[in-house]
């Protein structure tokens, strides 16, 4: 194993998920990672507890979860791209100290290698079924962005990706993968590391006295500075003002709150990715997304060998959701399926932006192995009539 | 000239020496007349005075309660984070960037009861921190419950018949989780006080500082135990100074003497430099320290 002076391990590899996303982070410039022992989300941190000394980087386990995104909070005010990861009941844990990133807008990814649930539920088989957990998980209001790779590839890929929107928009970002695609093992691709695009928190540049670690200047992100460098600011949970002090009162809510949701809501088309196939001329869009979208693949492709005229959309960003592609299919075809490993979520949100204009069939599973093509191309079927 | 003008004469330029690490435009603050945190806060800026350290390189993290306002109101780089989790924040800070000088200051109830894992954990590693824990016996910023280190018999809201349950012994639970540096005082021993912190911010390593605080609008009144001065003036007639007492015998009694000093200032090596020895050890050239970006291999 040999990386270069970047820590990226430039060239082909078989890797199975879990490694290449901590591949992924460290090519991102991740050099702080904080963990917690947890099924099938161990890897990563396995993987990292190997790799992170040889590049200049920081790897500790902490006591919990609770710990372990606190730990990440903290190390990304110190300027680090930080991350964690987890799987279910981890997941969590880490909710309230998720809405804490988004209060303070501090750039940070939270690996999800989902399992089935509630609770302890399934720790080594797959689950998809804490997607709205992802969306609502943490108290009040906010948005959030989700990514959610189909293959180990991808893994690297994505987590690239979430850290340069986490450093763009100074929001955690979430990877959402399942068990499925975590201990799946294939070819994965790593770049040189001048072929890969990274994002930097954008730092703020004026006198130090006048520096006010919320004040956006008409935009949506504020300038960063990380902490021991003199200016001195102070930063809460609380609803706060530009001054990063807190000021308890609706207008400062409004404004505030405001403006964490706007600063995704006003830049979906910068942070949403989805991967179309043969949408032209569908009569049915199968909307499918991490290992769900491969075992959707085998029951597209037969359905179109029964002459089905089928299409699939792959939601890569899940949220923020892709509200307008799919208001605008759902008044050109018969209908959607869904397929997910949980008893509907994302299909919730087609429903929404359907509006009623296209039928919209689930196809549900409890989690524990993926779908059988079958149950999806049946409900291919059933859409077509 | 009259008093007005003679005040006013006074006044012109008068700096205070707090001023400096105070943010001024944040006062007043939100704690009660006659509430020791404000002491606690003061005996922490005399430190920062003495300690003769850079300042841009300390930052504060306070978790949630009314000590947990504290990080809002000193001029340093300070984070008001979440209920139990100001250790945990305050070690990613800290190994993301060895070289600040990083102070907890919460209360009891969010560092001993929510946050208490973490507590024992960043101690047993040794993390490089300093814990300002103010202990006023009960959960004051929501209306007076009992806490882990309420005394026994003591009257909460949410022990209204008293309290049974055994409290922590603070200074006992840090020695033997690991910290390095363990000391307690009232905030009445505002010189000691900032003495220790003083010595404990020139220390490696886990540092925890106990500062027994009065809460008169709460724990005070609901034991009929009178006003801040009421308190104060008990700390003084009750307070020992025993420095090295063996930490298993400072419990808190209701109403009964306080055992303070310097129990604990030992040596031991920290989390980072434990990390680097080992890791320098058994990776020989292959070791790049935290920071280092590049690989050798």
């Amino acid at each position: 194993m040999k990386a270069d002076s970047k820590g990226v391990l430039t060239g082909a590899h078989y890797l199975d998920g879990d490694f290449a996303i901590a591949e992924g982070a460290l090519a991102a410039g991740c050099r702080f990672f904080a963990g917690y022992p947890i099924t099938p989300s161990t890897e990563v941190a396995e993987r990292f507890s190997e790799r992170i000394p040889r590049v200049g980087g920081m790897f500790i386990q902490m006591e919990d979860e609770l710990g372990s995104i606190a730990a990440v909070i903290g190390a990304s005010w110190a300027g680090a791209k930080a991350m964690t990861v987890t799987s279910g009941p981890g997941f969590s844990l880490m909710m309230e100290n998720i809405g804490l990133a988004v209060m303070m807008e501090v750039p940070c990814v939270i690996a999800n290698v989902q399992r089935g649930g509630p609770s302890t539920g399934l720790p080594t088989l797959p689950g998809q079924a804490d997607m709205m957990q992802a969306k609502w998980g943490s108290h009040g209001d906010y948005e959030i962005i989700a990514l959610s790779p189909n293959s180990p590839q991808e893994c690297f890929d994505l987590t690239i990706e979430a850290f340069n929107l986490a450093e763009r928009y100074r929001v955690p970002v979430f990877l959402m993968t399942d068990e499925c695609v975590g201990h799946m093992t294939e070819r994965v691709i790593i770049p040189e590391s001048d072929e890969i695009e990274l994002s930097e928190r954008k730092s703020y540049q004026g006198p130090k006295d006048q520096y006010q670690p919320y004040k956006t200047n008409g935009g949506l992100v504020p300038p960063f500075v990380k902490a021991g460098e003199g200016y001195r600011f102070h930063t809460t949970g609380l609803t706060h003002d530009e001054r990063g002090y807190p000021v308890i009162n609706a207008e400062c809510q409004e404004t505030s709150v405001h403006r964490l949701l706007d600063k995704i809501r006003k830049n979906v088309d910068d942070i949403i990715q989805l991967k179309e196939e043969q949408i032209d001329g569908a009569e049915v869009v199968v909307i499918s997304y991490g290992i769900s979208h491969r075992v959707a693949t085998k029951a597209i492709s037969e359905a179109r060998r029964k002459g089905i005229k089928v299409g699939s959309l792959r939601l890569v960003t899940v949220w923020p959701f892709p509200e307008q592609r799919i208001r605008r299919l759902a008044g050109e075809i018969k209908g959607f399926v869904v397929p997910e490993i949980n008893y509907g979520q994302i299909v919730l949100e087609v429903e929404r932006c359907t509006a009623g204009q296209a039928k919209t069939i689930l196809v549900p599973h409890a989690g524990g192995t993926v779908h059988n093509p079958e149950d999806i191309l049946k409900a291919i079927e059933e859409c077509a009539k | 000239m009259n008093v007005e003008q003679a005040v006013q004469e006074l006044m012109v330029d008068a700096e205070h020496p707090m001023d400096a690490i105070l943010r001024m435009d944040r006062i007043p603050h939100i704690w009660c007349p006659g509430c020791g945190i404000g002491l606690a806060v003061t005996a922490f800026a005399a430190a920062l005075n003495q300690a003769k350290i850079d300042l841009d390189k300390v930052s504060v993290v306070s978790g949630i309660g009314c000590s947990g306002r504290v990080a809002g109101y000193v001029k340093l780089d300070s984070f008001h984070t979440t209920h139990g989790r100001a250790i945990p924040f305050a070690t990613g800070l800290k190994l993301a960037n060895p070289k600040l000088k990083v102070v907890v200051f919460s209360g009891d109830g969010d560092l001993i009861a929510i946050g208490g894992n973490h507590f024992i954990h960043a101690a047993r590693r040794n993390v490089d921190l300093v814990i300002i824990c103010v202990n006023n016996f009960n959960y004051a910023m929501t209306g007076g419950q009992m806490g882990p280190t309420t005394p026994l018999e003591a009257t909460c809201s949410t022990s209204p018949y008293g309290n049974f349950e055994h409290p922590f012994n603070l200074p006992f639970l840090a020695e033997s989780s690991g910290a390095v540096y363990v000391a307690r005082w009232t905030v009445m021993h505002i010189r000691r006080l900032t003495q220790s912190i003083t010595e404990a911010m020139n220390k490696r390593g886990f540092s925890f500082i106990e500062a027994i605080a009065p809460c008169p609008t709460l724990y005070s009144r609901r034991n009929r135990l009178g006003l801040g001065l009421d308190m104060m003036k008990f700390y003084h007639d009750n307070s020992v100074i025993r420095h090295g007492a063996n930490t298993s015998e400072v419990d808190i009694g209701y109403q009964e003497k306080i055992v303070c000093g310097k129990f604990v200032d030992r040596e031991k090596p920290t989390f980072l430099d434990k990390m680097n020895e080992h890791l320098s050890r058994v990776l020989g050239d292959k070791y790049q320290p935290y920071g280092v970006n590049h690989e050798r291999d």
